[in-house]
């Protein structure tokens, strides 16, 4: 269950995109045509559902505070987690070399019309910021791990597909010159990323009824307490 | 002024308007838009860019002619990340509240494009003094819209300036309150960020109409 949550909160209410604000350079400059959008969140959710996952290994059994105590009792109070940049950035560097490489093997069109963007998703900051968050929100499983990877890819290529499809319409609007290309893109985002807000109460929806039941009944549970601890004292003083 | 040459003013000047990293080169807009919402952050992040970018342009510049072409990403990152690590401990050792507000944004000055774009483009071919105003002026230039998106959303999202309520309070109806004014909370949600910058950009572009794109 709290995969399937997970899940949907990674891609609709935490957002990368709309949310946060992760990955906007490529986002914005990789947007003006459907199929390289497309290829581009393809490779950013691969990238994403491998290395949060094994940044998830490294933090667990390297980096945390008493992460090592597998190698021995007394390195059990180490924290190496100040080396968290350096490492997460490191995994991430050899997962898109080995992407590139994939993609230049199965794929050399996408590879040329992707050119410059596909090594740049290594600094792409949704990718760093997926393993940062993984490990500032504590995910507790590798599993969970995965599905908060693959949900973020999944939210960042709907952002990315969105903006592509609108941007290929709005070439033939009457948008003001001032505002053509990059700026219309910013604003567009802003009214996409305050649509997006409208999700938030997508996964808490059914607690709202059930706060107004239990007020009563926690007004007799507090009586209820209140004599348990009347009782209680009176027995201590009477001990006492 | 008068120890910098005409070229190397121009290396500070020209990112602040021009050549702005964010507006212009499109580069480093994830921390702009996540952590303006307080005036202060965004102070505290712009000075944070501005010793990564300067110190690290002053390192690959003095490592250029040694760095093999294959690996230079590898190296820019480990450099970059050596720096970040610096600022986010020195962040939680001195200001530990402002920390918690930059979160992992503190992190992403690894992947900020600002500092990778500089080092491909002026530090591996450039000297090291020219190097390190090339870093202040683009962080200088960053930090003047990251400054301007933060304190418009601070004035009119919650009515204060660093944390000093400059138009009066509004629980007491003093000052601009008394008119009927009320805060603009929409201000402080993020996505606002994206529309202020994107006005930002239409004003930039408005005045200088060789940077307006063709269709």
């Amino acid at each position: 269950m709290e995969h399937i949550e997970l899940f949907f909160k990674s891609i609709f209410i935490d957002n990368m995109v709309f949310a946060t604000f992760l990955g906007m350079c490529s986002y914005l400059a990789v947007s003006k045509k459907v199929s390289t959008a497309v290829g581009l969140g393809a490779a950013v959710i691969f990238v994403l559902a491998v290395t949060v996952p094994l940044n998830w290994l490294l933090d667990q059994y390297i980096l945390q505070e008493g992460a090592l105590s597998w190698l021995g009792e007394e390195y059990a109070s180490y924290d190496l987690s100040f080396l968290s940049f350096i490492m997460f950035i490191a995994t991430i560097a050899t997962m898109v070399q080995l992407v590139e490489i994939i993609v230049e093997k199965f794929s050399p069109s996408l590879y040329n019309s992707l050119g410059i963007f596909l090594p740049l998703i290594a600094v792409n900051c949704a990718i760093l910021g997926g393993s940062l968050f993984m490990q500032s929100r504590e995910i507790p499983s590798i599993g969970l791990a995965l599905t908060y990877g693959v949900g973020s890819g999944i939210g960042w290529f709907l952002a990315i597909l969105a903006i592509a499809a609108i941007r290929e319409k709005i070439r033939y609007s009457a948008v003001p010159p001032a505002l053509r290309g990059l700026g219309i893109t910013f604003i567009i985002t802003g009214l996409m990323a305050i649509g997006f807000m409208s999700f938030g109460g997508m996964l808490t929806g059914g607690d709202e009824k059930k706060e107004e039941k239990p007020k009563v009944e926690a007004k007799v549970e507090k009586e209820e307490i209140k004599k348990e601890a009347k009782e209680i004292v009176a027995e201590n003083t009477n001990i006492n | 002024m008068g120890l910098l040459s005409k070229k190397d003013t121009a290396l500070i000047k020209d990112p602040l308007f021009d050549n702005n990293p964010i507006t212009i080169q499109v580069l480093g807009i994830c921390s702009a838009l996540a952590i303006t919402a307080e005036l202060k952050a965004s102070i505290v992040m712009s000075i944070s860019v501005m010793f990564v970018l300067g110190l690290g342009n002053v390192v690959i510049s003095l490592m250029r002619n040694i760095i093999p072409s294959k690996i230079r990403i590898i190296v820019q990152l480990i450099v970059v990340a050596t720096l970040v690590i610096i600022v986010d401990l020195v962040l939680k050792a001195f200001a530990y509240e402002l920390s918690k507000t930059l979160s992992v944004f503190v992190g992403l000055i690894i992947t900020n494009c600002i500092i990778m774009g500089r080092f491909e483009a002026f530090a591996l071919g450039n000297g090291p003094w020219r190097s390190f105003l090339d870093g202040i002026g683009n962080a200088i230039g960053y930090g003047l819209i990251l400054i301007a998106v933060g304190f418009f959303r601070e004035l009119l999202g919650s009515g204060t300036l660093l944390g000093i309520k400059v138009l009066g309070d509004p629980i007491e109806k003093t000052g601009l309150y008394a008119f009927g004014y009320e805060n603009n909370g929409f201000m402080l949600l993020s996505p606002m960020a994206l529309i202020v910058v994107g006005i930002i950009i239409w004003v930039q572009r408005t005045k200088n109409k060789a940077l307006i794109e063709e269709n």
